[in-house]
């Protein structure tokens, strides 16, 4: 569905002074989806998503690099590209005073499809998203849920192949954010799309896709599934804490044992990366029982994207977020 | 031309056209406008008229008043485009294999038809206030009038995606804008005032289509100054749907 090959894209910028400097926002990025996936694009702000995105939906030329998607080069033949996607943007796509089942009968026909045909397939998406009833609804009357579900009817509205979301949940409260992460898999099971999302929620990319691409300052710094990713990171992370310090220093002794990195002790608090934790901790337990030392409490954390995050580019996600 | 073209135009002006009309303000000011400049205006202006050697009140101030309201109703148009790029709408139609072009004539359409009904409210209206002349030569004034307010809507919309902020294009409106109407002789002919005034209206395009408008409203079509009136327009018209153009297809815009 989606090839794309050394994919870049350098900005005109001003550097100090009035010297001209070129800001690469994409710096060379090789993209690979094919039909039917469910990919995950993750990155900090500024990581270079929206541009990259924007390239694949033909409304940004590559300055550098080739793409085809959905089989049409994006460079010289945008029309058929255009034709064969949906894109959900992050900024909404209809005016706030317009009419919800007007505005998408609109979206469909500059698609080239008829008025009957944009009307049935709007009313039919309006079923699908949970939108029932809000067919003449203003998108100002709409909770910000409501809003991004028709958004996405908007994208849809032509049957693509392919759907892009940008930033799909950014900005809706937590309920909102699982009703939409239940539609967007329901695009692949009921239409058999295949969806390219941009997101810098983790939860989000381990919730919803089978790959995930992670972008970090214009280049593709890791590509696998959520699961695999999480592997590369040196197991679960243990977090023990005992009576007192004194046991703490008997305990990082015993813990060491499994361990495989970053062992740590912090007053009566022990923890470290263990790999496969499930099959180490219940002798782990047994030894400091028999040690004497007195358990407070014992916490084994999956790893989580954020630590995938960390391992690759040195920093947290959540700090940019 | 492709027939897709056509179809992508009529579908973006319908839906601006209906958004425009279910806004009772934009109907309201729209129609309010010509009455306004009339019934507050023209009385002020009756007086002069006659020290100026015109017959008729109304027949030398109304193409003045259209030229006016083509101006700044067209000018303005831009604001609309900056709400609908926030909101998203032009990222949404640009994903679409519509043509570019026919995104920008959509809206451009819809300032040129308020701007038709509102040159027919004002001439209607006129003719109750006294106004004579050339029936034939308003109609083609107004068409005049509404060329030129495609023009300036094109170029406002081509403005509007450029700067993508209110706070930048207001300004700039109106630092084009008020030159223009103050040079134009849109208000009072640029004859009344001293030599100096009248060289630096002299290179006011807007002059000359405002002068052709009065001659055509006196029923003389075929002199210089309707000439020169008419090639401004045709000029000022090719120029805003180029630019206008140039600025939808620009990528990134």
């Amino acid at each position: 569905m989606i090839h794309a090959r050394g994919l870049a894209r350098t900005f005109a910028g001003r550097g100090k002074g009035k010297e001209k400097v070129e800001v690469k926002a994409v710096a060379g990025v090789d993209i690979d989806v094919a039909e039917g996936e469910i990919v995950g694009f993750l990155g900090p702000n500024g990581a270079g998503k929206t541009t990259t995105l924007r390239m694949l939906t033909t409304l940004l030329k590559p300055t550098a690099g080739s793409a085809t998607v959905a089989g049409f080069d994006v460079a010289t033949q945008s029309q058929q590209v255009r034709r064969s996607i949906g894109y959900v943007s992050q900024s909404g796509s209809t005016s706030p005073e317009a009419r919800a089942g007007e505005e998408i009968m609109d979206h469909g026909m500059l698609y080239g499809i008829s008025k009957q045909q944009a009307e049935a397939r709007g009313r039919e998406l309006f079923g699908q998203l949970d939108l029932e009833g809000l067919w003449t609804r203003e998108p100002r009357a709409m909770s910000g849920g409501q809003r991004r579900r028709l958004d996405i009817a908007m994208g849809l509205v032509h049957d693509p192949k392919l759907v892009f979301l940008d930033e799909p949940t950014t900005g809706l409260d937590p309920q909102a954010r699982a009703n939409l992460w239940t539609h967007i898999a329901d695009l692949r099971t009921n239409l058999g799309s295949t969806v390219f999302l941009t997101t810098h929620y983790l939860d989000e990319a381990d919730a919803l896709c089978d790959r995930i691409l992670v972008i970090d300052h214009g280049t593709i710094v890791a590509s696998d599934t959520p699961d695999a990713l999480k592997r590369q990171v040196s197991g679960d992370l243990v977090q023990l804490v005992v009576g007192d310090t004194e046991q703490a220093a008997r305990t990082a002794e015993l813990l060491g044992g499994i361990a495989d990195a970053e062992l740590t002790t912090d007053g009566a608090g022990v923890s470290a990366r263990v790999r496969e934790s499930g099959t180490k901790i219940a002798g782990l337990i047994r030894e400091l029982d028999a040690a004497g030392i007195s358990l407070e409490s014992l916490e084994v954390r999956r790893p989580t994207l954020d630590d995938v995050f960390l391992d690759l580019t040195g920093r947290s996600l959540r700090e940019d977020a | 031309m492709r027939g897709s073209f056509w179809r992508e135009t009529v579908i973006v002006f319908r839906r601006q056209l209906r958004m425009a009309l279910r806004n009772p303000a934009w109907v309201i000011i729209g129609l309010v406008q010509p009455i306004l400049y009339l019934v507050l205006f023209g009385p002020l202006l009756e007086p002069i008229a006659a020290q100026l050697g015109a017959q008729n009140a109304y027949t030398l101030f109304v193409p003045g008043l259209l030229v006016q309201l083509g101006l700044f109703g067209a000018l303005f148009a831009g604001f609309g485009l900056i709400a609908e790029w926030r909101a998203g709408v032009i990222e949404a139609e640009r994903v679409t294999p519509a043509s570019r072009t026919a995104l920008l004539l959509g809206r451009i359409l819809r300032d040129v038809l308020q701007l038709f009904v509102q040159g027919i409210v004002l001439i209607g209206l006129a003719f109750l206030f006294g106004l004579t002349g050339s029936i034939l030569g308003m109609v083609f004034g107004l068409i005049l009038t509404v060329l030129l307010g495609a023009a300036c809507a094109a170029a406002s919309n081509a403005l509007a995606l450029t700067t993508k902020s209110e706070d930048v294009m207001a300004p700039v409106i109106n630092s084009i804008a008020l030159p223009v109407l103050l040079l134009s002789g849109i208000l009072l002919p640029m004859t009344m005032g001293p030599q100096w005034l009248q060289t630096v209206s002299d290179f006011m395009p807007t002059k000359y289509i405002v002068n052709a408008i009065r001659e055509l409203f006196l029923g003389n079509f075929f002199t210089l100054t309707t000439m020169w009136g008419v090639i401004w327009t045709i000029v000022l018209f090719a120029l805003g749907l180029y630019v206008g153009t140039r600025t939808f297809r620009k990528e990134n815009a």
